[in-house]
């Protein structure tokens, strides 16, 4: 396979969860971290999972990884069960989880080595095209503890897009960075993900964050884990996340979200929207 | 840094002064404490008749045999400890049990199973490697952040894939680190054995030492002395510095513990 070929966009998957439920025993209680949560994802779609932490976002995130079993329900992929990690689904993780014992390209490589038919200096040469995307070119040999915080989340995001998945599922991948660095990767992000059309699952606490990037805001509620309601995105591209019709739409989420955090309930003195208080399962 | 350098050399020089001169000066008994110069005199002499150098190959290469199975049996048996459980409530448990255990007390058991041979030696000094190196794998492994794994199973990684790619180079501050407190008790243990067991096959270091003491040629046993002590930082230079390189220039300092 030539490094052309390699480099083509996969097309994006079609994700659907369909009734997942997912209980954790700890030592001294019972938690239902997710419960009958169901979602359709589209094709090419950007969705984020907005809630409170301990609501369940990671959970279902590592289900659709395939890196954790749901006790109840399915997610398919292109109608294909999910019953374990695959290259076709790439994880961005919150600590960026790169490997300290490899450089910046080694690390980039690393999905590719895995990856066959592909001829080592092809695999190097889809690195650096990666690794240029995110604006990483200077950094083909420095060592992990050398970067930023946000050159890090970079890496790591080169190394997630590099085995050129179909979908791609972050969780929470820039909050543990400062404001601008989070302000300049919205802004790659969302060029990115048009540039290279993946389906992105993207999970957060931070709702402003959300209503930047999303198609659309899936907002969750916890104990159980629920989605609670979901919000269609359609302002135009590319969004600034300081522009004022973003900050409107993410004031109204908000208000729902603080609603059912303070009695569960919400009124409609809190909220100015219809709130759909039995989930967003069809 | 070039300061540094100097005030060391200059302390070693005026301590090699003194001691010269208060030998010289009979301020203290020349035949319990030799003069640099006699030292000196002996290492040279033993450097042109060659029993230093033959002395100094046998121990080497002793302690090279027995550190290297230790590590090639230990390596793996920390790797199991830490992923199984029955390994780890048995191998695990004995390696704990014995490493505190200091390896000089080997030498009476060696000399009992295998009596004045070459195989006792090899038992000793792989015993003071092998306890060392299980236990710091198997911390290695355990401290690894899970997250690693998962990530490489994410990219396709699996099985002997993910423990030679990721479990063993993420442990590998803890390896190099348990691969040195092996080393270092290997080489104490191999000089006590050669000091207690005197064999015909091979004479070492501390036969040198041990026959220094019983000629009373003290200026021998100081002599053998320093050149254990040339060894053992030899060895950490080109045995030990380029992974702790390796690991500093990766990791960083949080790493090359
Ligand atoms: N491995 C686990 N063992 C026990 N409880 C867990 C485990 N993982 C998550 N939980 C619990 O499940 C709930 C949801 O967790 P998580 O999905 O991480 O939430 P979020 O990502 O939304 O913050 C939390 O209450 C958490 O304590
Ligand atoms: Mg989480």
């Amino acid at each position: 396979m030539g490094i052309q070929q390699e480099l083509e966009n996969e097309a994006p998957s079609k994700l659907s969860v369909r009734n997942i439920s997912k209980i954790f025993h700890s030592k001294h209680q019972i938690v239902r971290a997710l419960d009958g949560v169901s979602l359709e994802i589209n094709e090419g779609e950007f969705v984020c999972l907005v809630g409170p932490s301990g609501c369940g976002k990671s959970t279902l995130l590592n289900i659709i990884a395939g890196l954790d079993q749901a006790d109840e329900g399915s997610v398919l992929s292109d109608g294909q069960r999910i019953s374990g990690p695959g290259r076709d689904r790439m994880v961005m993780f919150q600590e960026h989880a790169l490997f300290p014992w490899l450089d910046v390209l080694d690390n980039v490589m690393f999905g590719l080595r895995l990856k066959p038919n592909l001829k080592t200096n092809e695999r190097r040469e889809v690195a650096k095209y990666y690794l240029h995307l995110v604006g990483l070119d200077n950094f083909l040999h420095a060592n992990i503890h050398e970067l930023s915080g946000g050159m890090k989340q970079r890496v790591a995001l080169a190394r997630a897009l590099a085995p050129n998945p179909k979908v791609l599922l972050m969780d929470e991948p820039f909050g543990a960075l400062d404001a601008l660095t989070r302000e300049q990767l919205y802004r790659d992000i969302q060029r990115i993900w048009a540039q290279r059309k993946k389906t992105i699952v993207f999970v957060t606490h931070n709702v402003r964050e959300a209503v930047c990037l999303g198609d659309r805001v899936v907002l969750f509620s916890p104990h159980p884990g629920r989605i609670r309601h979901e919000y269609p995105i359609t302002l135009p591209r590319p969004r600034d996340i300081n522009s004022v019709s973003l900050a409107e739409k993410s004031g109204e989420i908000l208000q729902a979200l603080k609603g059912y955090l303070n009695d569960g309930v919400v009124t409609a003195a809190n909220s100015r929207t219809p709130f759909n208080t039995d989930g967003a399962a069809e | 840094m070039k300061t540094r350098i100097i005030s060391a050399i200059a302390f070693f020089l005026l301590l090699l002064v003194a001691w010269e001169a208060a030998s010289l000066l009979g301020w203290v008994n020349r035949i319990l404490i030799p003069a640099p110069s006699d030292v000196l005199r002996y290492l040279y002499g033993a450097v042109l008749d060659g029993s230093l150098a033959s002395a100094a190959l046998v121990t080497v290469k002793r302690l090279l045999l027995g550190y290297l199975c230790g590590i090639v049996i230990g390596l793996p048996l920390g790797l199991v400890t830490a992923r199984f459980k029955l390994f780890q409530d048995t191998i695990g448990l004995l390696a704990l049990g014995l490493q505190t255990l200091p390896s000089v007390c080997w030498v009476p058991l060696a000399i009992i199973w295998f009596g004045q041979t070459e195989s006792a030696m090899f038992f000793v000094v792989v015993m003071g490697t092998l306890w060392s190196v299980i236990i710091a794998t198997e911390t290695g492994v355990r401290t690894i952040p899970p997250i690693y794994a998962r990530a490489a199973r994410t990219m396709g990684s699996r099985g002997i894939h993910t423990w030679v790619h990721v479990m063993l180079p993420a442990s590998l501050p803890f390896i190099v680190s348990g691969m040195k407190q092996g080393w270092a008790f290997a080489w104490r243990s191999l000089m006590a054995a050669e000091i207690y067991v005197t064999i015909l096959t091979g004479f070492g270091l501390g036969h040198l030492l041990h026959y220094g003491r019983e000629l009373n040629a003290m200026e021998q046993v100081i002599g053998v002395m320093f050149v254990i002590v040339v060894i053992g930082l030899l060895a950490d230079k080109v045995l030990f510095s380029p992974w702790e390189r390796f690991l500093h220039r990766r990791w960083g300092t949080q790493g090359s513990r």
